[in-house]
C-alpha cells in the first residue's frame, strides 16, 4: 500500500497528491509518469509525475477528477493509501539541447512543464510559458512559474484570469518577435494539436507529452499505441513525449475516447466513501 | 490392440461452458485416476522423462499414485517442478512427456499431465504436510519478473536454502500465469496457492517494482549475488494494417490483461472492456485460441479466427484448437488480413484468400495471395495476436547487457548472460515460447547459480 502523506485541493475538481513511494522517487525524473491503482478492485491509471523529494523517498502528482478511478481517488485523504503505484515508467523529457523554449501548459499539463521551467532556468536557458485554462480556477502554479521563467502568460476561455483566449492565440502573438528553438505543449490533445498545427508551417521543434489509455505501462500490452510518423509507437515505452509534428492527433484524439461511455456507467462501486 | 485406453478426464459440456469462466477440463476422478495410473508399465528407461524440459521423476509419482500415497506423489513431483497445478494444465504434453510414453500405440499414451494434476489439486486441497523450510543459508539472489521462469528459478534455489527476492513490476505475481491464460484453462486461486507454497519455502515477493525502471541490474547486483531476469515476451507486433489504431482493435495480450487479470469480466471491478456481438481474432497459436474462447465468454455471439495458413500448420495445441470449435469458434483458414475498416470504431475485417505456395528452407510452408478473392468480415472487434517483440526496458537500461538484433537476451548454455552474475531464461531470451520450456530454462539457470554457491551435490 501507498500512503498519501499530503493532499491539497487546487481547483474544484483538482488535486495534488504527494505519494510515500521510495521507489518512484528513488529514480523519477522530469517526464516520467507512474501507474496508480486506488483500491484493489480498481483499474490501472497513468499520472505525469510533476515532483519528487528523494530524500523522502515521495512522489507528487496532479490529478483532474473527472473519470471513474480519479474520482474514487479524490475521496482519498491524508493518511490514506492507495493499492497500487508503480514506477517512474516511461523516458524523461530532455529539451537539454534548447537554449529559448516556450512551455505551454493546457489545465493540469502545467504540472509538467513545471519542472522543466526550473531545470531549463537552472542550466541558464530562456523560458517563456503559457498557461491556459477554462477559467481561472485552473490555472495552476502560476506563482511558482513566474519564479522560473522570463515570461508568463495566462490565457483563459472567458477572461477570468490574464487575457481571453487560447494559448495558440498568445503563441501566435509571441511568434510575430520571439524566435523559440523549441516549444514544449503539455495538455489536451486538441490544444497540443492545435499548437502543432501552428508551429509546423514555421518550422519550430515541437515536442508534445501523449496521455495515452495504458494498463501495465510497461511495454506489454500494447494499449498505449499511437501513430508517430506513420509508425506503430508505444506511448509507454516510447514516449510519453514525441515529435509533435509526427503524431496522428485524430486516431490519438479518437483513442481515448474508446471508453467514454463504459466510464458513464461504470457497474463496479467504489469501496471508498 | 486398444484394450484398456487412455481414460477421459470430466469435463465441461461445451454449450455451458462458452458462457462461464469456470475450468473446462475439470480433470480425473479418482477412479479415473487410478485407473490411468495403473496404465503405466514403469519402463525402466523411463522415456518420458527425457521430455520433460524439468525432468519430473515420472513413473515414481505415478507409482505413488498407484498405492494412493498422495504425499508421496506431490512430495515427489515437487522435487522436480515447483508448479505442478499449473504444468498439469498447461503443458503441451502431447509433444513432451506422452510423446515418448511406450504406451502410445496401445491404447494412447499415459495421461500423465493429467496425472500431475490430479496429484497437485489433491494436495492443495487437503492440508498437505507444509513444506519443511531449509536453513537459510548466506547466499541473495534477486529475480526480474515473477512469470513460469522466475518461479521455476525461485523455487529451485529457495529449495537449497539461498535466499530469492522476486520483483515483479504488475501488482500481482505469476506474470503469464495471471495475465495470459484465462481462468478457464488455469484458474487464478491455484497460480496464487502455488506461488504461496514458494513464500512458505522463503522466497520474498516485491510486487510494483520495475526492473529497468524502478531499480536497475546494476543496482540489484550491489545488494545481490546473482540476478536472474525473467521479464518475459514483450511488446505486442501488429500488422501494420491501415486501421489498426482504430477503437475496437486490441492486441491479444491487452485484451486478456484487461480480462485475466484486471477482472473486466466481473462487475465488481473498474477496469473497462468493449464487448462485441462479433469478433475476429487475427493468429492460430495458443493466444489466439485463449482470446477467442475469452471473446465468447464475455458474451460475442460470433467469434472468428483468422489464419494465414492452412489447417495443419495451426501453431496452437490441438487441444485447445478442438475445444475452441467445440464452443462455435469459426476457422477462417488461408485467410490473411489486408485493411480493418470502419469510420471510428471497427466496422469490418477486409481479408484475402491465400494458398499454399511452397515450402522454404525451414520446412514451413509459405503462402501466396490470391489476386481478386478479398473478401469482408463485418466485425466490432479485432484482435490481433500474432506473436510478441522482447520488452525493451531491461535492456535499454543495463549497459553491456548483449542481446540479439531482434532483442532478445543472450546466453551460453548454462543461461549466463554477457554481464558477470547475470543469468536470463524464459521468453526474455527465446522469444515467445510455452510455460514448460520456461520453466526448463528457470531451473537450468538456478543449477548454475547453484554451482557457483558450491550449493549443487
Amino acid at each position: 500500500m501507498y500512503r498519501i502523506l499530503k493532499k491539497r485541493q487546487l481547483a474544484e475538481s483538482v488535486f495534488e497528491y504527494v505519494f510515500d513511494a521510495p521507489y518512484v522517487a528513488g529514480r523519477a525524473k522530469p517526464g516520467q509518469f507512474v501507474i496508480l491503482i486506488v483500491d484493489e478492485q480498481g483499474e490501472r491509471v497513468p499520472f505525469t509525475i510533476c515532483d519528487y523529494d528523494r530524500k523522502a523517498g515521495s512522489v507528487t502528482i496532479l490529478v483532474q477528477s473527472v473519470g471513474f478511478s480519479t474520482k474514487c481517488l479524490s475521496r482519498l485523504q491524508e493518511g490514506d493509501s492507495v493499492f497500487a503505484f508503480v514506477g517512474p515508467l516511461g523516458n524523461p523529457t530532455d529539451l537539454n539541447a534548447y537554449r529559448r523554449v516556450c512551455l505551454i501548459g493546457g489545465g493540469i499539463g502545467a504540472a509538467v512543464i513545471y519542472p522543466q521551467a526550473k531545470h531549463l532556468k537552472s542550466r541558464g536557458a530562456e523560458v517563456d510559458v503559457i498557461l491556459g485554462a477554462r477559467d481561472a480556477s485552473l490555472i495552476m502554479y502560476e506563482s511558482e512559474f513566474r519564479n522560473h521563467a522570463d515570461h508568463v502568460y495566462v490565457m483563459t476561455d472567458n477572461g477570468s484570469a490574464g487575457e481571453q483566449g487560447f494559448v495558440t492565440n498568445k503563441l501566435l502573438q509571441l511568434l510575430e518577435s520571439e524566435h523559440y528553438d523549441c516549444v514544449f505543449a503539455v495538455g489536451p490533445m486538441p490544444m497540443m494539436k492545435a499548437v502543432v498545427n501552428l508551429t509546423r508551417p514555421m518550422g519550430i521543434p515541437t515536442i508534445v507529452s501523449l496521455n495515452a489509455i495504458m494498463v501495465d505501462g510497461t511495454g506489454m500490452c500494447g494499449c498505449c499505441r499511437v501513430k508517430v510518423g506513420g509508425a506503430t509507437r508505444y506511448a509507454c515505452v516510447d514516449g510519453p513525449e514525441f515529435d509533435g509534428f509526427e503524431v496522428d492527433f485524430d486516431e490519438a484524439i479518437n483513442r481515448l475516447n474508446m471508453y467514454k461511455s463504459i466510464n458513464e456507467e461504470n457497474t463496479h462501486k467504489c469501496k471508498i466513501r | 490392440m486398444n484394450k484398456n485406453p487412455r481414460n477421459h478426464p470430466v469435463e465441461q459440456d461445451p454449450a455451458v461452458r462458452r458462457n462461464n469462466f469456470e475450468e473446462v477440463c475439470q480433470g480425473f476422478t479418482h477412479e479415473a485416476m487410478l485407473a490411468e495410473a495403473d496404465r503405466c508399465l514403469h519402463c525402466k528407461a523411463a522415456p518420458c522423462r527425457k521430455g520433460c524440459p524439468v525432468g519430473v521423476d515420472i513413473p515414481g509419482f505415478i507409482d505413488l499414485l498407484k498405492k494412493e500415497d498422495m504425499q508421496g506423489a506431490i512430495d515427489t513431483i515437487k522435487r522436480y517442478n515447483a508448479l505442478p497445478a499449473v504444468c498439469g494444465r498447461v503443458c503441451p504434453q502431447e509433444v513432451q512427456c506422452e510423446k515418448y510414453c511406450v504406451r502410445q500405440k496401445s491404447g494412447g499414451a499415459v495421461a500423465i499431465g493429467l496425472l500431475e494434476r490430479y496429484a497437485a489439486d489433491y494436495a492443495l486441497q487437503n492440508n498437505r504436510v507444509p513444506q519443511q523450510k531449509p536453513p537459510v543459508l548466506p547466499y541473495k539472489v534477486a529475480i526480474a519478473g515473477s512469470g513460469p521462469s522466475s518461479l521455476a528459478c525461485a523455487g529451485e534455489l529457495a529449495r537449497k536454502g539461498v535466499q530469492v527476492t522476486i520483483f515483479e513490476a504488475f501488482h500481482k505475481a505469476g506474470g503469464v500465469l495471471v495475465y495470459g491464460i484465462p481462468e478457464f484453462r488455469l484458474p487464478k486461486r491455484l497460480v496464487e496457492a502455488e506461488i504461496d507454497q514458494l513464500k512458505e519455502l522463503g522466497v520474498e515477493i516485491k510486487t510494483n517494482v520495475v526492473i529497468g525502471k524502478s531499480l536497475l541490474i546494476e543496482e540489484l547486483l550491489a545488494e545481490y549475488d546473482a540476478v536472474f531476469i525473467g521479464s518475459g515476451a514483450g511488446l505486442p507486433s501488429f500488422m501494420g494494417l491501415p486501421g489498426e489504431g482504430l477503437n475496437g482493435v486490441y492486441s491479444a495480450n491487452e485484451y486478456l490483461t484487461r480480462i485475466n487479470l484486471m477482472k473486466a469480466y466481473r462487475d465488481d471491478y473498474a477496469t473497462p472492456i468493449k464487448r462485441a456481438d462479433r469478433v475476429v481474432v487475427v493468429g492460430a497459436g495458443n493466444v489466439a485460441m485463449d482470446a477467442a474462447r475469452t471473446a465468447l465468454r464475455m458474451g460475442s455471439k460470433e467469434v472468428f479466427i483468422v489464419y494465414r495458413r492452412a489447417r495443419e500448420d495451426v501453431p496452437a495445441r490441438y487441444e485447445e484448437v478442438e475445444h475452441a470449435e467445440q464452443e462455435g469458434v469459426k476457422m477462417h483458414f488461408l485467410s490473411s488480413p489486408v485493411a480493418i475498416f470502419g469510420e471510428k470504431q471497427v466496422e469490418g475485417i477486409r481479408c484475402i484468400r491465400t494458398e499454399i505456395d511452397s515450402v522454404d528452407e525451414n520446412g514451413r510452408r509459405t503462402i501466396r495471395e490470391i489476386e481478386g478473392s478479398e473478401f469482408d468480415l463485418p466485425c466490432d472487434l479485432v484482435i490481433m495476436a500474432i506473436g510478441t517483440s522482447p520488452n525493451p526496458l531491461i535492456k535499454n537500461a543495463t549497459e553491456g547487457l548483449k542481446t540479439t538484433p531482434k532483442g532478445t537476451i543472450v546466453i551460453d548454455e548454462d543461461h549466463m548472460t554477457s554481464l558477470d552474475r547475470v543469468y536470463a531464461g524464459g521468453d526474455a531470451v527465446t522469444g515467445a515460447a510455452t510455460v514448460i520450456l520456461a520453466m526448463g530454462a528457470g531451473k537450468k539457470a538456478a543449477q548454475t547459480i547453484l554451482n557457483k554457491f558450491g550449493l549443487n551435490q
